[in-house]
């Protein structure tokens, strides 16, 4: 569900950096407060560290040796992600990333725009029945994807397009809607009332007022979720499965990695490459843009 | 009835099936084209109108795309999942409850019906519980920052993937002759002196399922450190250094500042968890499939509907995510509520 957590930056505080935590973390004595904290960070990180390693190491070492044994033994192979990629090995990674990509864009920029607009009339615009409406919108965040995919599914091969990358657009933009609406009327409603009436006295009218005033404002907000949504249908299995089928033309790579790991589980040394390659990707939109993530995150949500 | 129809070959490009990378992104481009003129349409409508009168008409177009895909894409199917769910397997002969009696009463559904609650039971609580200590720990440290993103990379990457990153520690060699185990965990209790374990086939105690929750936590602790860092770090200062003053120790300061500064951020937390976890499919077929009694109801649903065909009961289970969701999201609502009215 959504969160309580305030959004609205603290203000950065210039007093001497005195926290609760910080009181408690000194009293419990720091040498084992650090032991802790570096201990579950370990744990944290090894698992994925292991699997890295292992993408790197020859096949036969892979599955003879464990990971750990590198260290003594190192060699090192760019072979497992050429296999990753090459037709022949019959994973070809390739056509799998393309579909991706092109299942992402779509479904990031559309609910985007769709959300902007249906946010902007629930914050400044009155109507009749605006108010069930919103609550009515902000309900259906609950609802589980799972409660809507065989229907859809028939209607889209009703509408005969079904197995091309139409249906994961319309689902995935389906499904961000509700939690981008709420989102982005929340953060719509904070801008000053007086801005909106400065520019309708100028003659402005709701279309200009959404793009002179309030597109420029709520670039943040649109960021943090944009990055939100796109890591949610990069890394999405279920609406892939249900939708796009195993094959490669529209299925992503994240499901091509799940179908890996079904029939060839214990091939690793495709399995660890594979894994990094679909990996890359989020992390480095992750690390990039950190700051929005988080914020994006601390607006709550709920879904799937 | 699933198979895509062959009528598709004679839709018109930017709706027919892409082979090859070019055609793809032409596609792509195609569908971003058309979308961008809706939106043309819609805005310049808006603009005819706008001008005059109070705006209604304006909300209105503003509105029509949302509740069009909303009213197809969530609603109608929602309402036709739950009709479905008193139907038999193909969908044709209504049978009232008895799906739901099969959920209840049939053996193998009851495995699927413990394991989703011992998922709900485990992973809310752990993850937030290593999520709040960590924040704690880390909190105001030299290496904060690159602290918490260790724990949070993993929240970037996806359930498959971490599935695999597990399943590689979770690996077993059969414990014969010069056979090297190659997952670190079997290798620790081989080293430890132990027997190697098939630790995801083995269900004595629910070790397979709680081995499959270790993957949830591992991820949802970054989620949970992440909110509750932010919560902490809002907690006004005047309040910590007064207790300070007062010489409250580091147990009091927790118990009795930290703690209620920051319970409605732990309820969403916990609440938030408790939904994802409800709704787990992804770790749990990567890793056993739902096999070795592993199943849980969101990946139950997958395998009745899509594997078994039994359209009724995989709808039945749908509903059931739905209304185990609705109590724990009123909760939610009821403790955020409690704590603005304050």
């Amino acid at each position: 569900m959504t969160t309580a957590v305030p959004l609205t930056s603290t203000p950065q505080l210039t007093a001497p950096p005195v926290s609760s935590s910080a009181v408690a973390k000194k009293k419990l004595s720091s040498p084992w407060a650090s032991l802790a904290a570096l201990v579950m960070a370990v744990l944290w990180t090894v698992p994925t560290f292991g699997l890295l390693i292992s993408s790197f190491r020859p096949e036969r070492a892979i599955k003879t040796s464990g990971w750990w044994t590198f260290f003594t033994d190192p060699t090192v192979t760019m072979d497992n992600y050429k296999a990753v990629f090459d037709s022949e090995t019959g994973v070809a990674f390739g056509s799998f990333f393309v579909n991706s990509v092109v299942i992402c864009i779509p479904s990031v920029l559309l609910p985007l725009c769709l959300a902007s607009l249906a946010a902007y009339a629930f914050a400044w615009i009155d109507f009749r029945g605006k108010n069930i409406l919103f609550l009515s919108i902000f309900a259906l965040q609950i609802v589980p994807l799972q409660v809507t995919l065989v229907p859809l599914l028939e209607i889209y091969v009703k509408g005969g397009i079904a197995g091309t990358f139409w249906t994961l657009w319309l689902s995935h933009s389906t499904f961000a809607l509700p939690l981008a609406i709420y989102l982005l009327h929340n953060f719509m409603k904070e801008i000053p009332a007086g801005l909106i009436e400065a520019a309708r006295v100028d003659g402005a009218g709701h279309v200009a007022i959404f793009f002179r005033v309030m597109l420029p404002l709520l670039t943040p907000a649109l960021a943090a979720f944009g990055i939100f949504q796109f890591l949610w249908v990069w890394n999405d299995l279920l609406v892939a499965l249900t939708f796009a089928g195993g094959g490669d033309t529209v299925a992503p790579v994240t499901l091509a990695l799940a179908n890996l790991s079904g029939t060839r589980g214990t091939a690793w040394h495709l399995l660890s490459a594979g894994a990094f390659v679909t990996i890359l990707v989020p992390v480095t939109v992750f690390l990039l843009l950190q700051r929005y993530f988080v914020r994006g995150l601390l607006a709550g949500s709920v879904k799937g | 009835v699933f198979t895509t129809a062959s009528a598709t070959l004679a839709l018109p490009f930017p709706f027919a099936t892409a082979t090859n990378t070019g055609e793809k992104l032409l596609q792509m481009v195609a569908a971003l084209l058309i979308f961008g003129a809706v939106l043309g349409v819609i805005l310049f409508l808006a603009n005819l109108s706008g001008n005059t009168g109070s705006g209604r008409t304006t909300a209105w177009l503003y509105l029509l795309p949302t509740l069009l895909l909303l009213a197809v894409g969530l609603v109608y199917p929602g309402l036709r999942t739950i009709y479905q769910s008193f139907f038999d397997a193909a969908g044709n002969t209504f049978i009232g409850f008895d799906n739901y009696h099969t959920i209840f009463t049939s053996k193998d559904q009851q495995t699927v019906l413990v394991n989703t609650v011992i998922w709900v039971l485990i992973t809310p609580f752990v993850a937030t519980g290593l999520g709040l200590l960590y924040a704690i720990l880390v909190d105001k440290a030299r290496w904060e920052s690159a602290a918490k993103a260790l724990i949070f990379l993993p929240m970037s990457i996806s359930f498959v993937a971490a599935s695999i990153i597990w399943k590689f520690v979770y690996e077993y060699r059969p414990d014969q002759g010069r056979v090297k185990q190659i997952g670190l965990l079997n290798q620790i209790i081989v080293w430890l002196g132990g027997k190697p374990v098939q630790f995801l086939i083995e269900d004595t105690f629910k070790l397979n399922t709680i081995l499959l929750i270790v993957v949830m936590i591992w991820i949802q602790a970054g989620f949970a450190m992440t909110v509750l860092s932010a919560a902490i770090k809002a907690i006004p200062d005047d309040i910590v250094e007064a207790a300070r003053l007062d010489g409250v120790n580091a147990w009091g300061m927790f118990r009795n500042i930290t703690l209620p500064s920051i319970r409605p951020a732990v309820v969403v937390v916990l609440t938030t968890i408790a939904i994802g976890t409800l709704k787990v499919f992804d770790i749990v077929r990567t890793m056993t499939g739902g096999n070795f009694k592993t199943s849980v109801v969101a990946n139950e649903f997958y395998s009745q509907t899509f594997r078994a065909d039994n359209q009724g009961l995989g709808s039945a289970l749908a509903v059931l995510l739905f209304v185990l969701v609705i109590p724990i999201v009123i909760y939610n609502v009821r403790q955020v509520r409690r704590s603005e009215a304050r």
